[in-house]
């Protein structure tokens, strides 16, 4: 975790309760018997990047939407702050999906969706919409529905919108699973200045090369379980568990 | 056979030179039907997106329901309608049995649960994509079914077209309750049971072929606002 321990300004909503740190605790989820996701505690607070490692089913995605309050555990529970998840505070907490879920409208129409959302007055949601669209290299496109939009331009799109909101913590579930590497580069570019803006992040990804280049904590997750969790360096340098052993030796072979 | 090629030919000639009768029965189905099927789609489109996103005890028991009333007979919608608006009904102090209001009524609750099923089943297909995306923008259910609503518009055209068939092809239920009434409540079902029974083909196939081109022109208009719609809203 790197040290920067400047406290993010108020956002602009009324209150400003933080729901930092986010936690959980005891957190189980089962389905038809099996137990999908065991984690007794966890915490993220703080600055920076943590990315969220483990093979296919190790409940990466699982444990995102549950600290997200999109998914009720089967047991345990989830702060955020003080406060159990809540409507009023669910803006504070981003999420882009795996596969981004876009709004059968424009590409503009998307964010001034998210805005208005958010309770922006109307009279300056267009122009924050098109800067936000500026900044994410998308007005060009600002006019085109945004399911014709290719791959990587859907991708951007929805994290673009997600940090319209300006989110006190960002969950980022495999964001370029299946873009290009121009494509890769460019969402990389987007999390990392929402990181320096002060951001929390939390990102699943299976690609070791992007995490390597992303993470400043990673946590390692294996069946259910959070296995391992340390400073990025360390985990890559010596992974303490040998399920991560295997799984980063694996990585880089591939 | 010599009658129906000869009622064949004096039916295009009725077409042709426009005839005023024709013109008037078409005009009051149209109008009938239409209102219809607007008003049932102003009630069965929110119950239908309602059903497709709000959990309750006894949803399973309302879907049913509302799937078979799909399959309403128009003669027992129109015999209800008729007990309720008949003079000594509840609602006879309305007066409005044998008027078009009556039909209207009467279609449109034929008409409400064919738009409310099916939009309730495209807007929970839409909803399983969008459900976690507007959880985490704060979207509480009455704001989802709007977007979902909005997002669907032109899959639900589709549902708002096979109310718009129903509606026109019934006879049974503005039979009953709008009496076929010359100038006053005939429209084209119903002067197509009389005018056959009167022997008077040519008017009844007229009707007939109106009615026909008048679903292949609707269902061919949705289906180019569905393609246009295709290729600027959603790939």
């Amino acid at each position: 975790m790197p040290d920067g321990s400047l406290s993010r300004p108020p956002a602009r909503q009324e209150e400003a309760t933080s729901i930092r740190p986010l936690r959980g605790l005891d957190l189980k989820v089962q389905r038809q018997g099996a137990l999908l996701l065991d984690v007794p505690e966890i915490a993220i607070d703080g600055e920076g990047l943590s990315v969220v490692m483990g093979a296919n089913g190790a409940g990466k995605s699982l444990l995102l939407k549950v600290l997200a309050g999109l998914i009720a555990p089967s047991r345990g529970r989830v702060l955020w702050g003080a406060s159990a998840p809540q409507r009023r505070l669910t803006l504070r907490l981003g999420f882009v999906f795996q596969k981004p879920v876009l709004l059968r409208r424009s590409a503009l129409a998307n964010v001034t969706y998210a805005l208005k959302a958010a309770g922006m007055a109307s009279g300056a949601v267009r122009e924050r919409a098109l800067a936000v669209l500026e900044e994410a290299r998308l007005a060009a496109v600002a006019k085109r529905p945004a399911r014709v939009l290719s791959g990587g331009e859907q991708q951007r799109l929805a994290l673009a919108r997600a940090l319209a909101l300006e989110p006190e913590v960002l969950f980022l579930d495999e964001p370029t699973a299946s873009l290009d590497p121009a494509s890769t580069l460019a969402i990389e570019e987007m999390v990392l200045r929402a990181r320096a803006a002060g951001t929390r992040i939390v990102l699943v990804c299976h690609d070791a090369g992007q995490a390597h280049r992303l993470a400043d904590e990673v946590i390692f997750m294996h069946a259910g379980r959070l296995i391992e969790r340390g400073p990025a360096a360390e985990v890559f340098a010596r992974p303490k568990s040998r399920q991560a052993r295997a799984y980063l030796a694996g990585e880089i072979v591939l | 056979m010599q009658d129906f090629g000869g009622a064949f030919l004096e039916a295009f000639r009725l077409l042709v030179a426009f005839d005023s009768d024709l013109l008037a029965i078409v005009g009051l189905s149209l109008e009938v039907s239409l209102t219809a099927v607007a008003i049932a789609g102003l009630i069965g489109m929110p119950l239908g997106a309602l059903l497709a996103v709000v959990r309750f005890p006894g949803r399973g028991a309302c879907l049913v329901v509302l799937n078979a009333f799909m399959g309403l007979p128009p003669v027992v919608v129109g015999l209800v309608v008729y007990l309720l608006l008949s003079r000594a009904g509840p609602l006879g102090v309305l007066q409005l049995l044998y008027t078009p209001t009556a039909m209207i009524i009467a279609q449109c609750i034929l008409v409400t649960p064919i738009v409310a099923a099916l939009t309730r089943q495209t807007v929970e297909d839409l909803h399983a994509e969008y459900a976690e995306q507007l959880k985490s923008f704060g979207i509480g259910p009455l704001g989802s079914i709007a977007t979902l609503l909005w997002d669907g518009r032109y899959s639900l055209m589709t549902a708002l077209l096979a109310g718009f068939g129903r509606a026109t092809a019934e006879v049974g239920a503005v039979l009953i309750v709008g009496g076929n009434i010359n100038h006053v409540t005939r429209v084209m079902t119903t002067a197509i049971a009389l005018e056959t029974s009167k022997g008077n083909l040519a008017l009844a196939l007229g009707l007939g072929a109106v009615l026909i081109l008048l679903a292949v022109a609707i269902n061919a208009l949705v289906m180019l606002l569905r393609a246009s719609a295709a290729r600027v809203s959603y790939a």
